[in-house]
C-alpha cells in the first residue's frame, strides 16, 4: 500500500514539472523534506514487521505472565497522553521557527524534548516493573516480542530527543535567526511519525484484548 | 589550501583556508591522491568505487562457486568437507546477491542517474559517500567470519532451525546477520538518496516520461529497496536477538512459528529478485536502441511494465514457500500472482525484440550481451513460470532445478545486463574503449560456459538431485542420459569455461587501461543525456544544464526530420557539446569533500563486533558514530563561498547540492 501511495506521489510530483516558477527542485519540495518523507515511508515497514511479529506472538506466554496480568493501562495512558502533547508543542516549535522566532523555537523544542523524556522515563519504569513481576526479555515469545516492539519505539523517541537537544545547540551557533527552520520542521516530521506509530502500538498492545 | 571550484579558474587567487567543521578538524581539500577518493562526495568517483568493490566481490563469489563445482565434479569429492561446503554455498549466494549484483547496480546508478537526468550530483552527496563506505565495511565484516571461526552456513535464506545456535554454533551467522544489517543501511540510504535525486534534480524539461529508461528502472528498484530493506532489517534483528540475547523467535520447541522467518525473509526476498534484475533490464533497454539505430519500441510500455513488476513483486513472495504447507487458498492466490507477474516481464521481452526488428543492427559486444540477456533470461523466465504451478513446484523445491532457474535469470539476466553496461559505458567512464575482439571471446565463453554449467542442472533437478548436496557417489548416479555423475562433471567443466570467460574480461580491463583505444566523444552514436558531456565527464558533469525537450534528447539534438520525414544528422556530438560549453556557468560550487561519511561508516562494524564479542566495544562504536553525526550536522554540505578559490561574490555562483 505504501508503495502505491509513493508511486502516486511520484506521478503527481511529475505533473508539476511543466509549471513555471522558481522552484529549486523538480517537485518544488526540498530535497531534505522529500528525503525525510521517503525515510518515514520505509520506517512504516520496519514497524509493520515488528507489529506483525508481536501480533503473532502476543498470546504465546508459556509459563510467563499474560499481558492482562502485567499491563497497567491507566499509567501507560498517562504517558501516552504526555507523548501526544509533545506533538502539540512540536507544532508550536515549527510554527515559531518559520516566523524566525528563535527564542520561542528553543523554548518549545526544549519542552518537546522534556515531554519525550518523560515518556521514555515512563517506559523505563514500566519495563522495570514488568521485569520485577517476572516478565524478562526471554521469559516467553510474548515478552520478547513486546520488548522488541516497544523497545524499538523507545529508541526512536530517544533518537528524536537527541535530535531536538542538538538543534537547540546548533541554533545557538547560527547567526541568522530562523535559518534552521527547515531542520526543525524535518525533526517535527519525524517526531509526529513516532507519535502516530505509538498510537497504533498502544491500541494494539494495551487496548485490544489478546 | 582552499577548495578549488569547478571549473578551475585561470587566475590564481590568494588561498583561503577552509573553515573548520568540528573543532580542530579542517575540511579535506585534496583533489589528487588517495585522499581525493577516500573523502570524496563526487557521485562519479563513488560510482567507480562501488563498481570496483563489487567486481572484487564478484571474483570472491566466483572462486567460491568454482570450489563448489570442483567438489561436485567427481564422485566422493574431497575438495571441501560438508561443513566447509555449507559455508561455501551460503557465502557464494550472499556475496553474489548482496556484495556483487546489488552494489554493481548501485555503482551504475550512482554514476549514470545524475548524468542521465542532467544533474551535477545526487541530492545528498555525503549520504552517498556514507552508503558506499557502509557497504564496503559491511562486506568486509561478513567475510571476516572466514578468519574468525567459520562463515555463515545456513544457506542464503537462513531458515530456522539451521540458523539457530544448535545447528550453527560458530559466529558465522552472527557476522552474516550484522554485516547484512550494515549493507542494508547502505541500501536504504542509497534508496532515499537516489529517489530524491530522480524526483527533484531533473534538468528543466526532463519530465518523468522523458527520462532514460535506465533511470526509470533504477527508480523502481530504489522504491523496492526503500520498502524491502526494513523488512529484512526486522528479520535480522529478531535473529540476532535470538542468537545473542536468548530470545526464541524461531525456536519451535519454545512454541515459536518458524514460518515467521520465512515470511519476513521472502517479503524482502522476492522484491529483492527484481532489485537484482531490473537494473539490467534498464541497461539493455539503453543498449538495444542505440545499436539498432531505432528508438526503444513502446517506451511507455517498458516504463509501466517495470513499474508493474515493482507492484506485483510484492504479492508473490509465498511461491518460495509452497512446500511449507500454507494451505490451499494461499497457494492458489500466490500461484496466480506468480503467473501474472510473467506478463509485464513478457511485455518487456516483446518490446526488446520489436526494437531489434527492422533495425540496422550493429553487433558490438554490448549488443551481444544485451541479446544474450534476452535469450537466456527468457529461458530462466519460462522455468520460473513452471514454479508458479504449485504441484510441480512442490516436486522441484530444493532441487537443482531451482538452482538452474535462478542462475539463468540472475547470471543470464542480471549479470549479462551488467556486462552489456560495462562494454557500453566503459568509454564514458574511462575515456577508452574496451577491446571488442577480446570482448567477443569474453561473451562467447560466458555464453557457452554458463549454458554448460546451468543447463544440465535442469536435468539433475528433475531427476531429484537435492540442492546443497555436498557429495555424490557412483552408486546413486543413475544410467544413460540421466546419469547424474555425467551431468555433474559436465557442469563443472562448464564452470571452468565460464571462469575463463570472466577472466578474459579482467584481462580486457588491464589491456584497455595500458593501451586501449582512446574513445571518441560519441563512440556509439548514442541517444541519452549522459553522452552529452566529455569522456570522462567533467567533475561538474555539464558546463551548462541542458534544457530537455525530447525523450532521447541527445539524439534529437544531433538528428532532425527533413522534408521527407527522414531523420538526418544536423549536428555532430562535438557541436552539441560546444553549445553547452559556450553557455557555461561561470562559477560552480560542487559539494565539498568530507571526513564524516567514512567516520560514521567506520563506527558501524565496531558496534557489530561488540554485539558478538563484548558490549563495551559496541559503546566505542556508538561513540564514533555519534561523533561523526555531530561533525556531519555542523558542517555544511557545500563549503561557504569564501572558502572557495577564487573568492566569488555570491551572485554568480551556481550551488550544487
Amino acid at each position: 500500500m505504501w508503495f502505491t501511495l509513493a508511486e502516486h506521489a511520484v506521478i503527481t510530483a511529475g505533473e508539476h514539472d511543466t509549471g513555471h516558477g522558481d522552484h529549486h527542485t523538480s517537485t518544488g519540495l526540498s530535497n531534505n523534506k522529500l528525503g525525510m518523507w521517503l525515510f518515514l515511508g520505509s520506517e512504516c515497514l520496519l514497524f509493520g514487521g515488528l507489529i506483525s511479529t508481536y501480533m503473532l506472538y502476543r498470546g504465546r506466554v508459556g509459563e510467563g505472565p499474560r499481558p492482562s496480568q502485567v499491563f497497567d493501562i491507566p499509567f501507560t495512558s498517562v504517558s501516552s497522553f504526555v507523548l501526544l502533547m509533545s506533538s502539540l508543542t512540536m507544532v508550536l516549535a515549527v510554527s515559531a521557527a518559520h516566523k524566525g522566532d528563535d527564542r520561542n523555537t528553543n523554548l518549545w523544542v526544549t519542552i518537546t524534548a522534556l515531554l519525550g523524556a518523560t515518556f521514555v522515563g515512563g517506559q523505563v519504569y514500566e519495563f522495570t516493573a514488568f521485569y520485577n513481576e517476572g516478565m524478562g526479555f526471554t521469559t516467553s515469545l510474548f515478552s520478547s516480542s513486546f520488548y522488541v516492539l516497544t523497545g524499538f519505539h523507545g529508541v526512536h523517541v530517544t533518537v528524536g530527543i537527541i535530535m531536538l537537544m542538538s538543534i537547540v545547540g546548533i541554533m545557538k551557533r547560527s547567526k541568522t535567526p530562523g535559518s534552521k527552520a527547515e531542520t526543525v520542521e524535518m525533526i517535527g516530521l519525524y517526531w509526529h511519525f513516532v507519535d502516530v506509530v505509538w498510537i497504533i502500538i498502544f491500541t494494539l498492545i494495551y487496548l485490544v484484548p489478546a | 589550501m582552499a577548495i578549488i571550484e569547478r571549473p578551475p579558474s585561470t587566475e590564481v587567487a590568494t588561498p583561503a583556508t577552509p573553515s573548520s567543521s568540528l573543532g580542530a578538524l579542517k575540511r579535506p581539500v585534496s583533489t589528487t591522491g588517495w585522499k581525493s577518493w577516500v573523502f570524496t562526495v563526487d557521485h562519479k568517483k563513488l560510482g567507480i568505487m562501488y563498481s570496483a568493490t563489487a567486481l572484487f566481490f564478484f571474483i570472491v563469489g566466483g572462486l567460491e562457486a568454482v570450489l563448489i563445482r570442483l567438489q561436485l565434479a567427481a564422485p566422493n569429492g574431497k575438495v571441501l568437507n560438508a561443513d566447509l561446503y555449507n559455508q561455501m554455498f551460503t557465502m557464494h549466494a550472499t556475496t553474489m546477491v548482496f556484495l556483487f549484483v546489488m552494489p554493481m547496480a548501485a555503482g551504475l546508478a550512482n554514476y549514470f542517474i545524475p548524468l542521465q537526468i542532467g544533474a551535477r550530483d545526487v541530492a545528498f552527496p555525503r549520504i552517498n559517500a556514507f552508503g558506499f563506505w557502509a557497504f564496503l565495511f559491511g562486506g568486509i565484516f561478513i567475510n571476516l567470519s572466514w578468519f574468525m571461526g567459520g562463515a555463515a552456513d545456513g544457506g542464503w535464506f537462513m531458515y530456522a532451525p539451521n540458523s539457530g545456535p544448535v545447528f550453527s554454533p560458530s559466529h558465522g551467522i552472527d557476522f552474516w546477520t550484522l554485516g547484512l544489517q550494515i549493507t542494508g543501511i547502505a541500501s536504504l540510504t542509497g534508496a532515499v538518496n537516489l529517489i530524491t535525486t530522480v524526483l527533484n534534480m531533473r534538468a528543466p524539461g526532463m519530465k518523468l516520461m522523458r527520462m532514460p529508461i535506465f533511470t526509470w528502472m533504477q527508480l523502481v528498484v530504489q522504491f523496492l529497496l526503500l520498502f524491502a530493506v526494513p523488512v529484512i532489517t526486522v528479520a535480522l534483528f529478531l535473529l540476532s536477538f535470538q542468537r545473542n540475547f536468548g530470545a526464541t523467535f524461531f525456536d519451535v520447541a519454545s512454541g515459536a512459528d518458524p514460518l515467521l522467518w520465512q515470511h519476513l525473509f521472502w517479503i524482502f526476498g522476492h522484491p529483492e529478485v527484481y532489485i537484482l534484475i531490473l537494473p539490467s533490464f534498464g541497461v539493455i533497454s539503453e543498449v538495444l536502441p542505440v545499436f539498432s539505430r531505432k528508438p526503444l519500441f513502446g517506451y511507455p510500455f517498458v516504463v509501466f511494465s517495470g513499474a508493474a513488476i515493482g507492484f506485483v513483486g510484492w504479492g508473490v513472495w509465498a511461491h518460495h514457500m509452497f512446500a511449507s504447507g500454507l494451505g490451499p487458498v494461499s497457494v492458489a492466490v500466490f500461484s496466480v500472482a506468480t503467473m501474472a507477474i510473467a506478463v509485464p516481464t513478457g511485455v518487456k521481452v516483446v518490446n526488446w525484440t520489436m526494437t531489434l526488428w527492422g533495425g540496422k543492427l550493429e553487433f558490438t559486444v554490448a549488443m551481444k550481451f544485451a541479446i544474450g540477456l534476452i535469450v537466456l533470461f527468457t529461458i530462466g523466465g519460462l522455468s520460473g513460470v513452471t514454479h508458479s504451478v504449485a504441484p510441480s513446484d512442490t516436486q522441484q523445491t530444493d532441487t537443482y532445478y531451482i538452482v538452474a532457474h535462478f542462475h539463468y535469470v540472475l547470471f543470464g539476466g542480471a549479470i549479462f545486463g551488467l556486462f552489456s553496461g560495462f562494454y557500453y559505458w566503459w568509454p564514458k567512464v574511462f575515456g577508452k574503449l574496451l577491446n571488442e575482439k577480446l570482448g567477443t571471446w569474453n561473451f562467447w565463453l560466458m555464453v557457452i560456459g554458463m549454458n554448460m554449467t546451468f543447463g544440465p542442472m535442469h536435468i539433475l533437478g528433475l531427476q531429484g538431485q537435492p540442492r546443497r548436496m555436498y557429495v555424490w557417489t557412483e552408486q546413486r548416479a543413475g544410467e544413460g542420459f540421466f546419469n547424474l555423475g555425467f551431468w555433474n562433471t559436465f557442469a563443472s567443466i562448464g564452470s571452468l569455461i565460464l571462469t575463463v570467460g570472466v577472466l578474459l574480461f579482467l584481462i580486457n580491463i588491464v589491456i584497455t587501461a595500458r593501451n586501449g583505444k582512446i574513445a571518441p566523444l560519441d563512440p556509439w552514436n548514442a541517444r541519452s543525456l549522459e553522452w552529452m558531456t566529455s569522456n570522462p565527464p567533467k567533475e561538474h558533469n555539464f558546463d551548462s544544464i541542458p534544457t530537455v525537450s525530447h525523450l532521447d534528447e541527445f539524439f534529437h539534438r544531433k538528428y532532425q526530420e527533413d522534408a521527407n520525414g527522414q531523420m538526418v544528422q544536423v549536428k555532430t556530438a562535438e557541436q552539441v557539446l560546444k553549445e553547452l560549453e559556450d553557455n557555461a556557468d561561470a562559477h560552480i560550487h560542487m559539494p565539498s569533500p568530507s571526513y564524516w561519511p567514512i567516520i560514521i561508516a567506520l563506527g558501524l562494524p565496531v558496534i557489530a563486533f561488540g554485539m558478538i564479542y563484548s558490549i563495551p566495544i559496541s559503546i566505542v562504536g556508538g561513540v564514533i558514530v555519534l561523533f561523526g553525526v555531530y561533525g556531519w550536522a555542523i558542517e555544511p554540505s557545500t563549503a561557504p563561498d569564501d572558502d572557495f578559490d577564487p573568492p566569488t561574490t555570491t551572485k554568480d555562483v551556481v550551488h550544487v547540492g
